[in-house]
């Protein structure tokens, strides 16, 4: 009984020592109709360190997100970033949405999307100075796309809106990057550029969160896992959190038999 | 053509027709890169019921009680359009034709039942609107402009859609950042803390509002043409959303003026006595813009249309 106290007692202390996480969930669930898309998660993003959202399809990965986010709303759940209501912090996350979220004929300049990132700086009705626009083609440098600056959107590839999308983020200045599948669908080479952006991020001090597909990758790419299967599987360092029990657990049988063998060699 | 005779006669249903023209293409350019351009269609329907309803209540047939009628017509509509977008997660087009199907059905039945069918509620005018009746009898030239007397007697449409159209303008104004982002990317406008919803809403509102007083002025088939023509026409002439706006004033502007004049004239020239109609004429030369922006326009290739996933 007393054994069962001070666990409770500790349970209930946890939550404090979470109170600097670049993001924190509690119980989060979401419903598409009836059917719970993520149900009853927990989340504790680790500051300064690069975390893969991993899962099957339809797991709730970007469903995740976008409840943390304030896109979605949640049936249930509380969310802090970085100790506080997501209300008052929005000027320090940058989000990065799926690259086929949006309509890439809208009629826009590359250079306008990563402007887009200086919303919160200048407002509605802020003027636009040219050290604003040196900065968005400064972040356009940082991906590699100070070229494109003056492209219509619809006339880059997949990589490419990908790489202005991430520089829009970056554009945002913020201290906890989300980005949902960024390497979907994108070249090779586009994918090196968007890891080393995201590592000197890191280096920087930020907090990153991807939404990730590739398994192969993973252990290569990032410092900590969260795996969701609409319930959280497993959460932490990837030495740990990422091991053949877990993603056992959170692909069931969905993961080929081979393919968990190679990933068991993979992640040792 | 002399003053004596085009300030009186041509002025004003011209003003009134460029007005009307861009004070719907405003709004359409953001409604139809939000997929919703149908809106103009729907509203025009919607607004039945409500003249229907704001005559049995009022018992005349009155500028004011109708205009303010359609409004709330178009309003319920378009609230109910988002409303069922939202909830039934369905595109906007399908949405809107439940919605506007509904509602112009049930005016036709309200109609129908009521004794309202002896009342001339003219469908004729308010498709076609009566332009080239909306005359400055009391202009002798140019000179009235500058006259007060002359110009207390200006056709009560124009102030109405003039005033609409700066109030249009200023919405569109006010936001334009705001509604940039929030057509282009939902999620991300979201995160920066922008009311996705209500400033959607208020577009939908500011659209209805346009449609309402254009439709008084000028009837609905330029208000279903102004709200999707122009816009349409201006895309494929320019890859940034401020050109697509400043063309979509151009093509408005030059569909009013010419659409009015070749109405006017037009029969005319080819030998014929009677003038057409200048509202159906102003449409007709809208699409015509259209066609040509679409064969010619610099800007139309679609290579970013969103691969299937």
């Amino acid at each position: 009984m007393t054994l069962e106290l001070a666990t409770t007692a500790g349970r209930i202390a946890e939550p404090a020592s979470h109170e600097n996480s670049p993001l924190c969930v509690r119980g989060l669930t979401v419903t598409y109709g009836q059917k719970p898309a993520v149900f009853s998660v927990d989340m504790t993003i680790e500051p300064g360190k690069m975390t893969a959202v991993i899962g099957p399809n339809g797991a709730g990965k970007s469903t995740t997100l976008k409840a943390a986010l304030g896109i979605i709303k949640p049936v249930s759940g509380q969310i802090q970033v970085f100790g506080k209501p997501i209300d008052e912090q929005r000027g320090r996350i940058a989000y990065v949405p799926q690259r086929a979220s949006v309509d890439w004929d809208f009629p826009t300049r590359v250079i306008d999307v990563v402007m887009m990132g200086l919303y919160r700086e200048l407002g509605l009705l802020g003027r636009l100075r040219n050290r604003h626009k040196a900065r968005a083609l400064d972040c356009l440098s940082r991906v590699g796309m100070r070229d494109f600056a003056d492209r219509q959107i619809g006339q880059l590839s997949g990589g490419q809106q990908q790489r202005v999308f991430l520089a829009r983020a970056l554009a945002q200045d913020a201290d906890l990057y989300l980005l949902d599948e960024p390497f979907a669908g994108v070249d090779a080479a586009t994918e090196k550029a968007i890891i080393s952006v995201l590592k000197a991020l890191r280096e920087a001090g930020k907090t990153v969160v991807v939404v990730h597909h590739d398994l192969a990758t993973v252990t290569e790419y990032f410092d900590n896992v969260f795996l969701i299967n609409t319930r959280k599987v497993a959460e932490g360092p990837v030495e740990t959190a990422f091991t053949a029990d877990t993603l056992q657990a959170a692909y069931g049988g969905r993961l080929a038999t081979a393919q968990v063998e190679q990933l068991s060699r993979a992640v040792g | 053509m002399s003053g004596e005779e085009f300030v009186p006669l041509s002025l004003t249903p011209m003003l009134i027709g460029v007005f009307a023209a861009i004070a719907c293409a405003l709004p359409g350019n953001f409604l139809l890169l939000r997929r919703q351009a149908l809106i103009g269609d729907a509203i025009s329907h919607v607004v039945l019921p409500g003249i229907v309803v704001a005559f049995l209540l009022t018992g005349a047939i009155a500028a004011w009680p109708m205009m303010l009628g359609a409004a709330g017509a178009a309003i319920v509509a378009v609230v109910l359009i988002e409303a069922i977008r939202r909830l039934g997660r369905i595109e906007p087009g399908a949405a809107m034709g439940v919605v506007f199907t509904t509602m112009f059905a049930g005016g036709v039945l309200l109609l129908e039942q009521t004794d309202t069918s002896t009342v001339h509620l003219d469908v004729e005018h308010a498709l076609y609107g009566n332009l080239e009746s909306l005359i400055w009898l009391d202009a002798t030239g140019w000179s009235s402009l500058l006259y007060v007397q002359a110009l207390m007697h200006l056709p009560v449409e124009l102030p109405r859609i003039f005033l609409t159209l700066i109030g249009v303008s200023i919405f569109i104004g006010l936001f334009w950042r705001a509604l940039k982002i929030s057509t282009f990317d939902e999620g991300f406008a979201r995160t920066q803390g922008i009311p996705v919803n209500a400033l959607g809403m208020a577009l939908v509102i500011t659209a209805a509002i346009a449609a309402v007083a254009a439709f008084d002025a000028v009837g609905s088939i330029i208000v279903i043409a102004m709200f999707i023509c122009p816009p349409a026409a201006a895309r494929m002439m320019s890859n940034r959303l401020e050109g697509q706006v400043a063309w979509s004033v151009f093509f408005a502007t030059l569909s009013a003026v010419l659409g009015y004049v070749l109405a006017g004239y037009g029969p005319l020239w080819l030998g014929a006595y009677d003038a057409v109609s200048a509202a159906g004429m102003i449409a007709t030369v809208s699409g015509l813009i259209l066609a040509v922006a679409a064969k010619f326009g610099p800007c139309r290739s679609r290579t970013g249309a969103p691969q299937a996933a």
